[in-house]
């Protein structure tokens, strides 16, 4: 294929890449080769350096130093056309797609059939996406919107999308993330089957298991640095997870034994509407018991959010009922459940948990703020909330120079720190947790997860919902699946496995008659 | 103060509060720190400068029938004679500032609660028009009771005039940008028809209301100098304390820097974008009484002025802190005080001075062109995610 | 039977409004499109910006500045090029010269809220309120000087006569002569709505616009240039933005004076939110916000009959005049809850904030304590 006697099924290369940011080195003189026909894992934690790579590779990001060799040729990529005109396609660990628009105008976006100069060939369109779905054996709607499908289904979108590039290169970021075991069975088919055809896959992970399972060779990657290439066959989880952050890691947290006691958190019969009006949680009814985590697993947006959120009173409840240590706490508002010990860690801590403009005194006394010591009358006493604010951040190991600096100057680990640090303080009776670790390194998320079990054993009723199956089998005594709105199983944690929930979280099961 | 391009992340981010930063030695002397902080406003005012001179060059030809290299010197000569030339210049422009300071805070509070009031014109009207009608009708009175209740007057009409907007944002999500920018419309209209109407006064040749006589505001320096300047004077301090000092100030701005968070820590967003609505109102109601009462003396049918648009340069130039406000109040005050005398001596329409302003604004918000003129490297605070006014725009009401 | 509506009391009153409405529509319907059209065309300008995913409350000031440069180029043209014979809807060089640099000056003017709002990344919101501000000033002070030596007004644009088979048909003549009894300007904006409108949803340029409003990475990772569309976007806007200031001093009227757009840009504005930021919509929002206009007209030349004229004679032309400000508060107050805004709006777009992203959790990566 070349004439310089490369290796000719080198596809891509990557040699030497470096990328510094102000302060980080994200990519370190990393090499990468990637051949057609193959899976290559690239694997590290959240903030390794993966994504810089990806996105130097798709022209996102220009590198500092190194080059991408393609069939051998040294190639400057610039920009995302070039990379895709090349015959490069990335799925990106968030959906980068278009929620108002259709399936159609999603996957043709950037390369559309036109009918004439101007206007769009919406038929031909059509067609063929149907026939690229069809060949997968999905059946596709080309005008339905994308706003309106599932977690699974956009997935699969954004793999038609890549497709319809005419790639050889594909690099899937984090395509499992949220998806169910049976889902990622299917997307792992079609790697397969891919590979089979001949394309070069990158395939980027977190999850040991799943890397062991697809790839042919898996490079490691940590702090910006290759620290290790391996074959499946050559390796294991405990060496691959060692390889990952630098030191032994305990694979899973060791949550000791329970002591679950009285019925703290009591749900009844729960009805909540989101934003639309639409029902969205139906008919719910669980129970969080004293030293306990109760664990709602289930696929993003099957009422999990809107939940949490009338747990919380930040969305009102259309009917039911809601007790806390046989408290009647129905419709009360957010103020109220904290002065009666509700703590609560967001999975979007830009959102619910942290104000980024705000120093961190402010933000750890941000639900405290008006009472004393905080606050006599309406006047803020300063001095109280700087003392306060220096012992959590002591406490709890906020890394920061002074507890005067901004939120938004602090790293992902740290920001999460801070809330985590507010909301475990003072006297707690219920936390509610959801996806507490996201996007955290391995030891911000050791870290949380030691400090959620000890919650657990000094006796308050922990919910802990998420996505991010993983998370909920290690930490929960108890998992409810959440499907469609409703609670359609609650299994006992130390007997069920990842098929199971997975199962129930796809499907609902046929448990859903039986649950009510 | 913290640097950063014009955005509300800056407007609404804190000033290192005094208190709160624990390694007080840390911080650089209080002179660098002032330098600091003025040089990119400063920078901004002098290349916005030069833009107008190179205007008035470009238009000198209009102005005397030839092209004139000097007139910007001229004119900008008699700008500064007109407002600190001399002890009534000055008072002139302590004049002039009153209402823009007291319009400025209008603005910059909306700012800290991530509200844009560009309303501050139509309640600056509804406030003047109050305190006309009020003073008139307690013409009987004496000043000792005619002047708090007329000055009272406008501020409850302009605060009113601003919790309409507020509430039409917390219970329909109507944008405030648009919703204040008609009710300023809807303000001269009904100042048209009142004075034109009910309260025209019947000696005045062109329609306005009777001439205000015990509400007027009493002169205590100079030959203008009237005893609203103080006004201005104790509202920026109050303001800044309930801003940087208070729950409730810390609400606003917490409501403004992330509503979601304000929802969640028990605060009420839709109770706190009235209320700061309703204070931006009575602070411009009360600048409107203020100039009504201590300027003109009665409300004109067709009250020309810009006082409310001025009132957003001066809180953006102000970054919203009130004290940023006051130094940018006085800035383009003693702009307004000098410009009739820039008119006379150089021929030089007062217009000039809103080009200079919003030429200032353009170099604040393009701040890169200033840095880059006067090689200022950033000290600003990196923060991961932009916010800026324009967020809410469209959005869903509060929650 | 209708006279049976028209005389219960009170209620009646509105009755024989709207049946005074009915009777009087055909005749004031062209005051009213004449008042709907700076602010439909302000509104597409503001339809280009928006529906890539940037505010603009500038309008207002892109719109004033148009209108000067538009009647000072027209009239120095004039003043140059002695009278040569007008054209078709009497357009002679110094009209078209004078809306050539409006559409330019207004297209300069947009290029600086591009790059303050594109490149700058500066709050849209401050950008469009500079552009505001700076119009008011600079066409103030241009205007004064050159009021000193009283220019000559290079008149106006004329209208069109449509073919009288077309405007005397039954029933809808009249409308079709309020839509094409004007002048070049009102004839662009109704063709500009119809093609823009099918462009949105059936084009290339309109999908990917629709995309980068949306969603600008997801654009931006398709291979779109994101930035390079918005400009394109953002300046072509300013040719409506153009249009609608040279329709003020060059067709509708012959003169300038200052700040005379009196919140048209505002008012247009509103009018693409109602309308759902589509350009059809924007329209016909633009047409009940003026109606008011047409209204007031019909009152004071034809008033109706009876207690209902009565009442509209007592009421204040003040309340007229403020009637298109309150009708676009009361409509904006029921309508933005159904009407979504595109969805990228006003957060400026960067390419390295995914980078910045991936590098987030660094720091702490080493074993903590406790």
């Amino acid at each position: 294929m070349t004439a310089d006697g490369r290796n000719p099924a080198a596809v891509l290369e990557m040699r030497g890449i470096t990328k510094r940011y102000p302060g980080v080195v994200a990519n370190d003189d990393i090499d990468l080769t990637v051949r057609s026909g193959e899976i290559h894992a690239l694997l590290g934690e959240n903030g390794a350096g993966k994504s810089t790579l990806m996105n130097i590779l798709y022209g996102l990001a220009a590198p500092d130093a190194g080059e991408i060799l393609l069939d051998g040729t040294p190639v400057d990529i610039d920009g995302p056309n070039d990379a895709i005109r090349r015959g490069i396609s990335m799925v990106h660990q968030h959906f980068m797609l278009v929620p108002s628009l259709s399936v159609a105008e999603n996957i043709l976006l950037g390369d559309e059939p036109m009918a004439n100069l101007v206007l769009l060939d919406r038929r031909a369109a059509a067609r063929r996406i149907r026939e690229l779905g069809a060949s997968f054996g999905w059946e596709v709607n080309p005008d339905s919107a994308v706003g309106s499908l599932s977690v699974g289904w956009q997935q699969r979108i954004e793999i038609l999308k890549a497709l319809y590039r005419k790639a050889r290169v594909l690099v899937l970021d984090e395509p499992t993330a949220s998806l169910t075991p049976q889902e990622t069975r299917e997307i792992f088919d079609v790697l397969r089957r891919l590979r089979s055809e001949g394309y070069a896959i990158i395939f980027i992970s977190h999850k040991l298991y799943e890397v062991l399972e697809v790839a042919d060779r898996i490079t490691v990657i940590r702090r910006g640095r290759v620290v290790g290439s391996r074959r499946p066959s050559e390796t294991d989880e405990d060496d691959l997870a060692e390889l990952m952050v630098g030191r032994e890691v305990q694979l899973t947290v060791d949550r000791g034994e329970s002591h679950p006691g009285e019925p703290m958190l009591t749900v009844t019969g729960l009805h909540v509407q989101d934003d639309r009006g639409r029902g969205v949680v139906h008919d719910v009814s669980l129970e969080v018991r004293v030293g306990e985590i109760f664990g709602i697993a289930g696929v993003a947006g099957n009422g999990q959010d809107e939940l949490v959120e009338a747990l919380l009173g930040l969305r009102s409840v259309s009917s039911g009922k809601v007790n806390l240590g046989g408290r009647a706490v129905t419709g009360a508002s957010p103020r109220r459940l904290h002065q009666l010990g509700v703590g609560f860690v967001p999975a979007d801590r830009h959102r619910y948990g942290i104000v980024l403009s705000f120093p961190l005194t402010d933000n750890l006394c941000l639900n405290d703020y008006y009472h004393a010591p905080f606050a006599r009358g309406m006047v803020r006493d300063d001095d109280a909330i700087r003392s306060y604010a220096d012992t959590l951040i002591t406490q709890y190991d906020v890394r920061t120079h002074s507890s005067a600096a901004f939120a938004g100057t602090l790293s992902g680990g740290n920001q999460q720190k801070v809330v985590v640090a507010r909301e475990f303080d003072g006297e707690l009776r219920l936390l509610v947790l959801d996806q507490p670790t996201r996007g955290l390194d391995v030891g911000s998320i050791e870290f949380i997860h030691r400090q959620v079990i000890a919650k657990r054993d000094s006796g308050v009723a922990i919910l802990l919902v998420s996505a991010e199956l993983d998370e909920v089998l290690e930490l929960s005594d108890r998992i409810g699946v959440m499907f469609r709105g409703r609670i359609v199983q609650v299994l006992d944690a130390r007997k069920t496995n990842r098929e199971e929930v997975g199962l129930l979280m796809a499907t609902g099961g046929r448990a859903t008659e039986a649950a009510s | 103060m913290s640097e950063g391009p014009l955005t509300t992340e800056t407007l609404q981010r804190e000033h290192p509060p005094q208190a709160s930063v624990p390694e007080r030695r840390r911080r650089l002397p209080p002179l660098r720190r002032a330098l600091r902080i003025l040089l990119l406003p400063a920078g901004a005012i002098f290349l916005a400068l030069l833009v107008g001179a190179a205007i008035m060059i470009a238009s000198s030809p209009l102005v005397r029938g030839s092209v004139n290299p000097m007139l910007p010197l001229t004119a900008y000569g008699a700008l500064v004679a007109g407002s600190v030339g001399s002890f009534n210049a000055i008072v002139s422009t302590l004049v002039q500032a009153t209402p823009l300071v007291l319009a400025g805070l209008a603005v910059g509070v909306g700012f800290k609660a991530g509200l844009f009031n560009i309303g501050a014109q139509g309640q600056f009207l509804m406030g003047g028009l109050a305190a006309a009608a009020m003073g008139i009708a307690t013409a009987g009175l004496p000043p000792i009771a005619a002047i708090p209740i007329s000055v009272a007057a406008g501020m409850v009409a302009g605060m009113a005039y601003g919790f309409v907007p507020g509430f039409l944002k917390a219970y329909t999500g109507a944008h405030e940008v648009v919703t204040t920018i008609m009710l300023n419309y809807v303000a001269i209209q009904v100042v048209a028809y009142v004075a034109s109407g009910p309260l025209r006064g019947e000696t005045a040749t062109f329609a306005r209301t009777e001439t205000i006589t015990t509400a007027t505001l009493p002169v205590i320096a100079g030959r203008e100098g009237h005893i609203g300047i103080l006004f201005a004077a104790i509202a920026v301090p109050v303001i800044a304390w309930l801003l940087f000092r208070s729950t409730l100030g810390f609400e606003i701005r917490t409501v403004g820097a992330n509503p979601d968070a304000a929802r969640y820590a028990g605060m009420r967003p839709r109770v706190l974008i009235m209320l700061t609505m309703s204070v931006a109102g009575l602070l411009a109601g009360l600048a409107g009484a203020t100039e009504i009462l201590g300027q003109v003396g009665h409300m004109p049918a067709a009250y020309a002025t810009a006082v409310g648009f001025d009132a957003i340069a001066v809180a953006l130039l102000g970054r919203a802190h009130p004290v940023g406000i006051l130094f940018a109040g006085l800035l383009f005050g003693a702009m307004r005080a000098g410009a009739g005398l820039m008119q006379i001596q150089a021929g030089i329409p007062v217009q000039m001075v809103n080009v200079l302003q919003a030429v200032i604004l353009f170099f604040l918000a393009a701040e890169l062109i200033v840095r880059y003129v006067f090689r200022v490297r950033g000290a600003g605070v990196e923060v991961a995610e932009m916010q800026t006014i324009t967020r809410s725009y469209g959005e869903q009401a509060a929650k | 039977m209708i006279d049976l509506l028209y005389d219960i009391p009170v209620i009646g009153l509105v009755f024989q409004f709207v049946g005074y409405l009915i009777d009087v529509l055909p005749i004031i319907a062209p005051t009213i499109l004449a008042a709907a059209t700076p602010i439909a065309l302000g509104a597409l300008c503001g339809f280009m910006n928006e529906r890539s995913g940037v505010v603009n409350i500038g309008i207002e000031g892109m719109m004033l500045t148009a209108a000067f440069v538009a009647w000072w180029t027209a009239s120095l043209t004039a003043q140059l090029i002695p009278d040569g014979p007008a054209g078709p809807l009497g357009a002679s060089a110094a009209l078209l010269i004078g809306l050539a640099a409006a559409i330019g000056a207004a297209m300069l003017v947009s290029l600086a809220h591009a790059w303050l709002s594109v490149t700058v990344r500066a709050d849209q919101i401050i950008s469009g309120t500079i552009i505001n501000i700076f119009a008011v000033g600079i066409t103030g002070y241009l205007n004064l000087l050159i009021s000193r030596s009283a220019p000559p007004s290079a008149g106006q644009f004329t209208r069109l006569e449509p073919p009288a088979w077309l405007t005397e048909l039954p029933l809808i003549g009249w409308l079709f002569e309020a839509l094409f009894a004007q002048g070049p300007i009102g004839l662009t904006l109704i063709a500009a709505v119809i093609v823009l409108q099918v462009l949105l949803f059936r084009s290339r340029w309109g999908l990917r616009t629709r995309a980068i409003g949306e969603h600008p990475e997801a654009a931006e990772t398709v291979g779109i240039d994101v930035i390079r569309l918005r400009y394109r976007n953002i300046i072509l806007g300013g040719v409506f933005a153009g249009l609608a200031g040279a329709y003020l001093t060059i067709e509708f009227g012959n003169s300038f004076q200052g700040e005379m757009t009196n919140g048209r840009g505002f008012i247009a504005l509103a009018a693409l939110i109602f309308g759902r930021w589509t350009p059809l919509g924007a329209f016909g929002a633009a047409l009940l916000f003026t109606a008011s206009e047409g209204i007031q007209r019909a009152v004071r030349f034809g008033p109706p009959e009876g207690a209902l004229g009565d009442f509209l004679a007592s009421v204040p032309t003040q309340f007229y005049s403020a009637l298109p400000y309150l009708i676009t508060i009361i409509v904006l107050a029921g309508a933005v809850g159904r009407s979504r805004a595109p969805a990228a709006i006003g957060r400026p777009f960067s390419r390295e904030k995914r980078e910045r992203r991936a590098r987030q959790p660094r720091s702490s990566g080493a074993a903590p304590s406790l």
